[in-house]
């Protein structure tokens, strides 16, 4: 990981951000937007989780790429798991 | 018989460095954590084949005579599960891997060696855990554990086998982990990612599929346990689960699992024949490539165990091409190694001979397994014999025969003497052979329909049944004798010396056995792999001499 | 990349293990091997979230219903303790990283507390499912939730699978909570005998990776399980 020591003032400024988003993200929801209440319901969560990443985790400070290929490489497969499992569940109903 | 032969002052190393119990049951020394596992294995080797000999004594016959029908059903259970999860996937990482991957990169231990020590104690547990589900009544789901048998109509002991398998998972994990870090970080000055042993390139691509694999059987098998033991409802189709969920989870790993057991046999392969070819080996960066391609290609491929348990026959088609696919790397590695022993010095030592058998049978299991990826040839013979084949030739004929292969490779290092040649080729003969005669009757069994699983069945199989049982007797003696003399060896065998098949990689440059550290000075490497060009046979360095 | 073994032996930090060449390639090491076990852990929370996701399109009614049957504010609320404790751990590393000995302490402490309080609260949830004849296996009645939502024609079977997950997904949530609990306990004792400084701050670290990465599950199980549709159902 990185020397970087960050300030206390951006850590800050990312629990405010993380605050709006959950209060922003419980309110939405209440919001009739059909379809897309899902879709946004996922962008806010993963927006949460970028920056926990990013800053918290200090994901965006390291020199090191590895750490990033290894998350890339998890999120992956575990996208393959869903993509290949709804391939089945998905076209059954073809049958 | 021959007298001890011993070193009047013997030097300091892993073996004689300490003594005394607690030396092995709390030494982070990754070469002593390696000979745990072996004890370890072995004897669950034991066990799993212990079962297997009931299995092929009760299809000696086709009434069903020996064992009641429910006793048969843990017999077969009980075999897979012990000889998949406490054999095969730890073997060659946790003994062979463990040993070597440190000094093949020029490191004095691997990078977590506390860590190392608990992925034992895990396997340890979880072993005990297995040991005790099957004393007291055993389980009779198969090692697939399908639901609803699992989760609600099995009376066996599916909780506890079950969490012994979780366990047993985060051993693997473990190892994985460890060996991923060390070849990242630990690496020799001068040993690049282009000169490490194809050993280390198989074992990184193993270690990659028990890092991302075996959490999913993991969260798999605790769901199992929490619907059987809790009545949740996820895999349960009266309140609206689905059973195939339960298969998708589990082959998402057990598919990739096969090549956790199939990789680092093919590592082994790759160096036992360039040292016995002499020769560089051919294509390093394709088989170092199809190494990393199997692991990526091998988790898109699980639906090709579900083709006929009710799917999409549209998904099938696709995992159906998926799997044709994946088995191009394993050809180009056939290829290569083929490659490599053409015009290159050959000799018949036995662990060529376990090579050789490789390349044989697991191509034989290789293509089989592109009938079973066909869907309309595996209408016919899924939950055949045909299947049981396919998987024992890769299993057992390529596997266990690069395990066995790599275990006379590296005896001389690991244990600083040599086992006797002629009984090593001997024994390779005898496996050889029980082998195909166990294991080939039951191809044409399952094709003539003859299905898996089953503790009975009509008598016009019974021939190849025999057939098969014969040739398990013989296996069995074909495994029972390298335990014979590698014991024997290690009191009577000949002082092995650094170096004594002339072979490349670093683990070649420190003694045999070598010390605890490793090496007296870290090595800087400046030479390609497999300079075989460069480095002399042991016949010329004895005729220097 | 490593050091001669001469230089090795004098004068490196006491925390060197001897099979590393130096610190640095000790801490990549370590950090490695926590970004690793991490992906390890994206790939078994993955499994239920897959059993979630197929469950969820099959059943939608009756996973809108269970959702709605879960209290929006007391998960929001949650939301928010961890969030916080988020917070408190990062500021803790930062703390190590800066040799504040005595603020590390009460930073683990309060991320502690938040998290011990988030636990309390969801004793309070699962307790309240008991209570409404929502948990499988332990008395479970879907009739509340069909008197509710009467139009959606509900299966009372399938309301079974949202609310198995819902405990599956948020139990073994709470199961890291507590391990991580645990190694917290651990941690602020050894940072109160003054283990951690500037030089040697790995296990607050990869601590604090571990307690970033059970957030962020959360951050992702909230909306999946209380946000699926908050309009009014019929």
């Amino acid at each position: 990981m990185s020397e970087h020591i960050l300030s206390s003032k951006l850590y800050y400024t990312i629990w405010i951000i993380l605050m709006v988003l959950t209060v922003v993200t419980a309110w939405i929801a209440t919001v009739d937007l059909g379809p897309f209440n899902t879709i946004v319901a996922l962008a806010i969560a993963t927006g949460k989780a970028l920056i926990v990443t990013l800053f918290f985790m200090h994901v965006k400070y390291t020199s090191e790429k590895l750490t990033k290929t290894v998350i890339v490489s998890a999120l992956f497969f575990f996208l393959v798991l869903l993509a290949l499992s709804m391939a089945d569940y998905g076209t059954r109903h073809l049958m | 018989m021959a007298t001890a032969i011993t070193i009047p002052a013997e030097r300091e190393h892993y073996l004689n460095k300490e003594h005394g119990i607690s030396s092995w049951l709390l030494t982070t020394d990754h070469k002593r954590i390696a000979l745990l596992y072996l004890l370890s294995i072995t004897f669950f080797f034991f066990i799993g084949g212990f079962f297997a000999l009931l299995i092929r004594l009760e299809l000696l016959t086709p009434a069903g005579d020996l064992v009641q029908a429910d006793t048969y059903n843990k017999l077969f259970s009980m075999h897979g599960q012990v000889m998949v999860f406490f054999f095969l996937i730890p073997s060659i990482p946790a003994v062979l891997g463990n040993f070597l991957v440190p000094l093949m990169i020029g490191a004095k231990d691997l990078a977590f060696p506390k860590i190392n020590l608990l992925s034992w104690y895990l396997y340890v547990i979880a072993g005990i855990m297995m040991l005790h589900a099957m004393i007291t009544g055993g389980v009779d789901t198969g090692w697939t554990f399908y639901t609803p048998l699992s989760t609600a109509f099995s009376n066996t002991h599916v909780i506890e086998a079950g969490l012994s398998i979780f366990v047993a998972g985060f051993s693997s994990i473990f190892t994985g982990l460890n060996f991923v870090v060390t070849i990242h970080r630990m690496r020799a000055p001068g040993m690049t990612w282009s000169r490490m042993p194809l050993f280390i390139w198989a074992h990184y691509a193993t270690s990659i599929i028990q890092l991302l694999g075996t959490p999913v059987l993991a969260i798999t098998l605790v769901l199992v346990v929490l619907e059987r033991a809790f009545h949740l409802c996820i895999f349960d189709s009266t309140c609206g689960g689905d059973p195939l969920l339960f298969q998708h989870l589990f082959w998402f790993y057990s598919h990739p699992a096969v090549y956790i057991m199939i990789l680092p046999s093919m590592g082994v392969v790759t160096e036992i024949i360039t040292c016995f070819s002499r020769k560089r080996v051919f294509g390093y960066h394709f088989i170092a490539l199809a190494s990393i391609s199997i692991a990526v290609f091998g988790f898109l491929v699980w639906a090709h165990h579900m083709f006929v348990a009710g799917m999409s026959v549209y998904a099938a088609l696709a995992f159906s091409l998926l799997s044709y696919s994946v088995a191009v790397p394993s050809a180009i590695k056939v290829f290569n190694w083929t490659a490599t022993m053409y015009k290159g010095s050959i000799s018949y030592s036995t662990p060529m001979l376990y090579a050789f058998g490789f390349i044989g049978l697991f191509t034989m299991g290789g293509m089989t397994g592109l009938f079973l990826a066909s869907l309309g040839i595996d209408v016919h013979v899924t939950d055949t014999y045909f299947v049981v084949a396919h998987f024992h030739y890769i299993m057992v004929g390529g596997a266990v025969m690069g395990y066995l292969g790599g275990m006379h490779f590296w005896w001389p290092k690991i244990s600083g003497r040599m086992y006797p040649e002629g009984w090593g080729r001997l024994a390779a003969l005898i496996v050889f052979i029980g082998f195909n005669l166990t294991f080939f009757p039951q191809f044409i069994l399952g094709y003539l329909g003859m299905p898996r699983r089953y503790w009975q069945y009509p008598p016009e199989f019974q021939v190849l049944n025999v057939l098969s049982t014969a040739g398990s007797t013989i296996l069995a003696v074909g495994y029972v004798l390298p335990m014979v003399y590698f014991l024997w060896s290690m009191r009577y065998g000949k002082i092995a010396s650094d170096n004594p098949w002339g072979a490349a990689g670093l683990e070649w440059k420190t003694s045999s056995p070598p010390t605890t550290f490793n090496f007296d000075e870290t090595p800087v490497v400046t030479w390609e792999a497999y300079n075989y060009d460069e480095i002399p046979t042991p016949e010329e360095v004895a005729v220097e001499r | 990349m490593s050091d001669s073994p001469a230089t090795m032996e004098h004068g490196h930090s006491p925390a060197l293990r001897h099979h590393f060449a130096d610190v640095e390639q000790q801490r990549n090491a370590a950090s490695l091997g926590m970004w690793l076990f991490l992906a390890t852990e994206i790939m078994f929370f993955g499994g239920m979230f897959c059993a979630y996701l197929i469950y969820r399109i099959s059943y939608f009614n009756e996973f809108a219903a269970g959702s709605q049957s879960l209290q929006l504010k007391v998960g929001a609320a949650n939301t928010v303790v961890l969030i916080c404790s988020s917070l408190t751990v990062a500021l803790g590393v930062r703390a190590a990283q800066m040799g504040k000995r005595r603020l590390l302490v009460v930073l683990l402490l309060l991320t502690m507390l938040f998290g011990l309080t988030f636990l309390g609260v969801k004793a309070y949830e699962w307790h309240r499912e008991y209570e409404e004849h929502h948990v499988p296996g332990f008395g479970f009645d879907a009739k509340n939730l069909i008197e509710e939502h009467p139009k959606l024609g509900i299966d009372p079977q399938h309301a079974q699978v949202f609310y198995s997950l819902y405990f599956a997904m948020t139990g073994m949530h709470a199961i890291h909570m507590i391990i991580g609990v645990g190694l917290f306990i651990w941690l602020t004792f050894m940072a109160w005998r003054g283990e951690y400084g500037p030089e040697y701050y790995t296990p607050v670290e990869n601590a604090g990776l571990y307690w970033h990465f059970v957030d962020i599950v959360w951050i992702y199980l909230f909306p999946l399980l209380y946000l699926i549709d908050r309009k009014p159902l019929g």
